[in-house]
This record gives C-alpha cells, structure tokens and sequence, in this order.
C-alpha cells in the first residue's frame, strides 16, 4: 500500500539524503518526494509518499524519528487530509485542434499557462487520480505529450490539528535560537552577507 | 560575553578551569581538544596525517594522552573497546580520504553493538570541497548509514557545538558513533571559545517512548500468570545501569535468565538463575528453556537471527514483553504481545514495587533436568588423552584468573567457546563484536580496554586468522608498554567457516586452510614476550607465565585443528533444532564447575 508521511525536518544540509538513503536501507522504493518551507522558519516540510506494506508504517516512523534532524512526523495515510499534486503538460496542438483542449481543460480545471504556434502547456492541480485522468484522456484522443512534469503529493490534514512542530521546537530552541541558528547557515551558504543586518 | 576576555589567547600553563570559566580566543584545532578536555575526554586513539595536521600540533597543550595506532581501523576498535569497558565516550582521530575511510569497519562495528563513540576527522579545506582534492573523501556520505549522526564542519566558531553535540548524541537513548569531520581551515581559524555556551539543546528523546498504564498493566498481569517465565538479557542492562534491578526482577520472581552474547556480563555468570547463552551456539537447555517458555521478558536485546533460529517457530508459546529504548525494534523480528518502550532501568523500577515474591522452583527444576549430564561433568577431569582442545584452553584461562579478568575476544569459533567456558561474573568484562561480526577486532579493541582500565588485567582471545587482520597493533602494544596478555587459539583453519564447510558444503575446505607466521617469532620481533603451548599440561604453567610477567605476553596455542562449536543451530533451523556434538567424543558440549 502507499504510505503518505509528513515529515518536518530541520533546514540544514544533507537532511534530504538522510532520509531518503533511510528509505535506501529499508529497500522501500518512493513513489513521490516533495519538499519546501513549512510555517517555522528553519524547518523544511517533507511529503514522502512511499509504497510498503501495510505493517510497515510503524518502522518508518520510528526509524526517521532516529534521524537527528527529523523533528515530527505525521502519518497521513488513513486520516482525513488534503492531498494535492500540481502538473504540467505540454502538448501538441496546432491550431485547428486548440480548442477541443480549451474544452478538456475546462473540464478538468486545467490552466492554459503558454501557448506557442505548435504546443500549449497546461498546468493542472488535484488529486493524482484526476491528473491521471486528464492524461489518459490525452493519450486516449491522440494528443502527443511532448513534455510532463509533476510535483508528487503534498498533504495536509483538516480541521484544527497543527503540526506539533512549534511545541516540540519550543521545549530544545526558542524561535529566536532558530532564527539565529537560520541566519548562520544563510551566511554559510553564501545566501546573505554578514554584515547584513536583517 | 566579555569580549575583552575574548581576546585572549589561550595559555596552556594557566589553571585548566580557567579556559571553561572565561571565554577565550583558541584555534579551531585547539578548540577541538578543548571541547574533548571538557566532555571528560583523558585518552584518544589516532593517526595523524596532512588534513588533521593542525590539530595535532596543538594536541601538546592539552591533558590527553594519546596513543598512535598503526592502521585507523585499529583506532576504531580501540575507542570501541575503550568504551565497552568503561561505559565512557570513545574517542578515534584520523585524518581525511584512507585515514577516514579506515574507520569505516570500526564505525560499523559500534553501529551495530550500540557502542558511544565520537570519530574525528579532518578535511581538506572547505574552499576545495567537492574538488576531488588531494586525501579528499566524502566520509560524511559514507558513514552517513553506519553512525547515529555525522557532522562536516568548516568554520573554527561551529566546532565546540558540532563535538559538544556528538557526545551527547553518542551517548543518549539508544547509544551509538558519530562523526565529526572537520576541514583543515576550520582547525586553522578561530574563535572564541566558550564552553557552556556552545552546549547542545537538552535531548529530545525519541517522540514513540512512553509507558501508558495500560501496558505496565498488561506486562505485571503476564509476569503473575506465567508459570514457565524466561528473562533475556541483552546489552542494553549495561548501557541502561539497570543490572541491580534485572537481579531484582529475577530473584525476586524467581525468572531464569538467558543471555545474549552481549548480554553474557549484564548477569553473574554464577547466579543460581542464570542459565547461559541463548542462540547459534547456546546452551541446548537454554535454547529448550525459550521454546518451552510461557513468557518471554526481553531486556534491551533485539531477537538477532542469531538468537531466534527460525521466527515461525520461535518460541511458540510464549507470550512476549519486550523492554527496549529503541521503539524501531518493536515487533521488527518478533511479533510482540507487550512492548515498554523506555529506559530499561527506568522501566524495571516503575515494575518492581509492584512485583511480589513467587516461588518459581518447578519451572527451575524442569530446566534442570534438561541439562542432563552435560552441565555436571568436569571438563578438568577428564583424562588427557594427547589433544589440547580449544575448550580446554578457555576452561583453565577462566580458572587461572578466577573469572575476574577483562576478556576480548576476536569473532569465530574461539569467540563462541570464550562464551560457553569463560563465566564473566563481572559486567563489562566480556568484549567482542556481535552484530557485525568483525574479525580483527580483539587486538585493537583489548588496547582500548587496557587504557580504559589500566589496572584490570586483560586477555585477548583471538583466533590464528582474525588476529593476522590487525597483528600490527602489537607495536602499539609495545610503543604504550601495554600489558595485555594474547592467547592465540590457532587450529591451522579459519574455523568457523571451515565448520560450516564441514556441516553444510560437504567438507569442501576450500580457502580456509591457514599458514601462520610463528606468532611467538612475531610477539619478540616487538619486543614482546612469548610461549607455545602443544599439550594441555602446559596450558596452566604458560598463562601463568603470562599472568607474572610485567609486560605483554603472547601465548600461542596450538589446539585441534579440527574441533567444532557445539551446540549450533543451522541456520533455517529452529532454536531447538540443534546439531549436537557427536557421541563418543571426549569433551563435554559445556562444562560448570561442581
């Protein structure tokens, strides 16, 4: 089954491949990856969503939780959350098939984002199943896909629950520390200079 | 921070607390020893060389001794040892690209037996990281599966955090090496120093401890209904302290314990309930004990292949608690009935006001009767009939230093008959790589015994083959007048694999035949002492010799080429299937003094 975790990680160097060579060791293949900032400043937020069976889950969070840098992680899988993925395609279309994609992409909710004499690109956001769709759709009517990109899942529970990682942050570093512990690492990496005062 | 304070420069001769109280300008190379100096670090094991240069040269100011090595997996090791035998951080140095990557196999090693170790290395300089440089290697990549963390650090001010951080990491929860590699323009800038300020945020422990009410319940109601209750005991007693509260349990409730290899020092060898080893090569009664048990009380162990057999058929009537700080172990091997994951010590004292006294005496008498006469005959008594057996080696070692001695042994058939004959009644007194498995460790890891506990008397047991992997230690050895006593069971074979060959590959002996320099010849070329012994009269007189003379002292035994570790447990095998030693032969399979 897949597994879909939320994990929060401290913003430091190497942490993605602390993770993923974990998911190495267990010998667990993952199916989408996506990180990017979360709401603290100094913690990236990580959605891996992995394929392994069902009993599994419990090793995986466990064993991420040994990483040093992993500060919370949430099994999404069977909770109420919403779980969104952002694509785009660039297919070929001259003019006179353009419009019958107008139609498709308004049905699925798709955005023209370019249009060039011989291509347009559509950027479309949802689940997996409905880009899926979209895509078999294409492929169904003849459309060539010259190009496709997808971003993986990015999920989110519903309703009040937070993330936990401000509480579990509060108890080891004050948000101050982190800033600072930030800003040290933006002047390691060449990012801000250090005699700039932000 | 008093910045005109921060300004100084740091005099060695100035009172030591001084440097901890004020903070002070230091170098990047001497802020590392520093921070060691006041992680409570005496002794170093290391190998110096161009990207470790710096620190090295600042080493003279600092209150640490260090002892060169000749190989930096022999640092390993030796930090390794220097670590099992105190409960303290080990500490290895090696410089950048072969000198890390040599530490390889002794990081491995500590990773799999939980052993607290801080590996420092250097670097090239951070302007030509990443460039293939001259002794560049990405030793943080590599070690990144085999070390509980790992730091690159390349400014002088981040050192003291990074080290402060490593000894914390190494030894908090579940402990394990880390490594903290530092380019050599790092160790050459500097910073100000200021101990307490560079102090690692408090330890968060693993998120999935905790004990509810619920599961201490649950484990208190299998501890009073069992009527067959076996305890395993695993490293995880002396990494936790919990070895007076593990008695406790057990005479309390009258529960026999069975051992881990790790785990052979956690309880008296002579306790009335302690029943032996468990496993491979594991006592039969002990091994039948499990299979028979109606509850299984796992203390800080991992169900190992080596300790289960088949899991299908592991101890099929038994209920299970496992106590275990490390939650990634729940149910990974054995499906668990109650899991308290915490600290053992912490655990067991929440259990033990609850715990009443019960009489445990048909169950022990039970596991009595299957030792048979295996147990009861004297291995001493029996009359010599012209062969010197490994076992009769380990039995009169055992006698001749009345069990008190620190015995590191090296992995094979030596390892597992120092197991089965040696009764440790101290802890930490047995040292050997279980998880991994590392041949070449015995040398090594007895050097950093001995600096642990210099006035303990210490013993390697190595086998002819494992000890040829890092016989170059025996310069170390003499260079540090170390004095470590080596017996050599030398059977002319890699003996374990030519035991498998034997069982499963037809007698197919191939690569396993071993010629051996003269050890003797080897131990003198260094200035070390030395002793054949042919035929089991001489075996007491030479570790005598040993034990008197000041100074090394290497004893080569010349035993059964032959012989094999009995019980075994084939693998695939249940724990009950054992192969037992062959009628007829003369030596008992173990032997307890009567």
């Amino acid at each position: 089954m897949l597994h879909t975790f939320v994990v929060l990680v401290e913003d430091k160097p190497g942490v993605l491949s602390r993770v993923t060579s974990l998911f190495r060791r267990l010998n667990i293949n993952i199916a989408s990856l996506t990180v990017g900032s979360s709401e603290t400043g100094g913690v990236s937020r990580m959605t891996i969503v992995a394929a392994a069976a069902e009993d599994r889950a419990h090793r995986i969070r466990a064993s991420l939780y040994k990483l040093v840098e992993v500060l919370d992680i949430d099994d999404v899988g069977r909770q109420s959350a919403v779980v969104r993925e952002l694509a785009l395609l660039k297919v070929e279309a001259g003019p006179e098939t353009r419009s019958d994609l107008f139609q498709l992409a308004e049905v699925f909710r798709a955005r023209i984002v370019d249009l060039a004499p011989e291509s347009l690109m559509l950027e479309l956001t949802g689940s997996a199943s409905k880009i899926e769709g979209l895509v078999q759709i294409l492929l169904q009517s003849n459309y060539r896909i010259l190009e496709m990109a997808r971003t993986g899942r990015m999920a989110m529970r519903r309703g009040h629950h937070t993330s936990r990682v401000t509480d579990a942050l509060s108890d080891a570093i004050t948000p101050n520390e982190l800033a600072l512990a930030n800003r040290r690492q933006h002047i390691a990496a060449g990012m801000i200079d250090e005699d700039d005062p932000k | 921070m008093n910045n005109l304070d921060a300004n100084r420069s740091y005099n060695p001769h100035a009172a030591d607390a001084e440097l901890y109280r004020q903070p002070t300008r230091l170098t990047g190379a001497e802020t590392i020893w520093a921070t060691m100096v006041g992680e409570g670090v005496r002794d170093v094991f290391g190998y110096p060389g161009g990207a470790i240069l710096p620190a090295y040269d600042a080493l003279h100011k600092f209150p640490i001794r260090h002892i060169l090595v000749r190989h930096e997996q022999g640092a390993a090791h030796m930090a390794d040892g220097y670590a099992r035998a105190s409960g303290k951080v080990g500490v290895a140095v090696a410089t950048s690209g072969p000198g890390a990557t040599n530490l390889v196999t002794g990081i491995a090693t500590a990773m799999l037996d939980s052993v607290p170790m801080v590996c420092v290395t250097g670097q090239v300089s951070s302007k030509v990281l990443g460039t293939d440089a001259f002794q560049e290697v990405d030793i943080t990549g590599i070690t990144l599966p085999v070390t509980k963390h790992n730091f690159l650090v390349t400014r002088a001010e981040d050192i003291a955090a990074a080290l402060r951080e490593a000894f914390q990491i190494a030894k908090s929860g579940r402990p394990g090496p880390v490594l903290v590699d530092i380019t050599k323009d790092a160790q050459q800038g500097s910073a100000v120093f200021d101990f307490a300020a560079a102090g690692p945020p408090p330890h968060r422990p693993h998120p999935m401890l905790g004990i509810d009410d619920g599961s201490m319940r649950d484990a208190l109601e299998l501890l009073r209904n069992a009527e067959r209750p076996v305890i395993l005991a695993g490293h995880g007693i002396l990494h936790s302290g919990a070895l007076a509260e593990m008695r406790a349990l057990a005479e309390r409730m009258q529960i026999p314990v069975a051992c881990t290899l790790l785990g052979l020092t956690a309880f008296p060898a002579s306790h009335p309930l302690n029943l032996g080893m468990m496993g491979m090569h594991g006592e039969s009664w002990v091994n039948h004990a499990i299979q028979q048990a109606d509850l299984l009380i796992a203390c800080g162990m991992r169900f190992d292949d080596r300790v289960t057999g088949t899991l299908p058929t592991y101890a099929p009537r038994a209920k299970k608690i496992h106590i275990e700080i490390d939650p990634a172990e729940i149910n990974k091997n054995v499906r668990i009935d109650v899991a308290l994951v915490g600290d053992l010590k912490q655990v067991l004292e929440a259990l033990l006001p609850e715990i009443e006294n019960r009489d445990g005496s048909v169950w022990l008498e039970a596991i009595s009767s299957m030792k048979g006469t295996a147990a009861v005959r004297d291995i001493q008594k029996l009359p010599d009939n012209g062969h010197l057996y490994a076992a009769h080696v380990i039995n009169d070692l055992w006698r001749e230093t009345e069990g008190d001695a620190i015995v590191v042994t090296d992995v094979g058939q030596h390892q597992m008959w120092e197991a089965q004959y040696y009764k440790h009644d101290r802890p930490r007194s047995l040292i050997t790589s279980g998880g991994l498995g590392t041949m070449g460790f015995a040398l090594p890891a007895a050097i950093g015994a001995k600096v642990a506990c210099p006035d303990r008397e210490v013993w390697v047991v190595a086998g002819d083959g494992g000890f040829q992997m890092t016989s170059p230690e025996l310069a170390t050895i003499a260079q540090e007048e170390l004095d470590i006593n080596i017996a050599i069971v030398n059977n002319g074979y890699l003996g374990m694999v030519r035991q498998w060959q034997e069982f499963f590959y037809d007698k197919n002996y191939e690569s396993t035949p071993l010629r051996s320099p003269d050890f003797v010849k080897l131990a003198d070329a260094h200035g070390i002492r030395g002793a054949h012994v042919r035929r089991r009269a001489e075996v007491i007189d030479a570790v005598g010799q040993a034990r008197r003379h000041t100074g090394a002292f290497l004893i080569d035994f010349h035993v059964e080429q032959e012989d094999s570790v009995y019980p075994m447990i084939p693998s695939g095998s249940a724990l009950h299937e054992m192969i037992r030693r062959p009628s007829g032969n003369p030596l008992v399979e173990t032997a307890t003094e009567r």
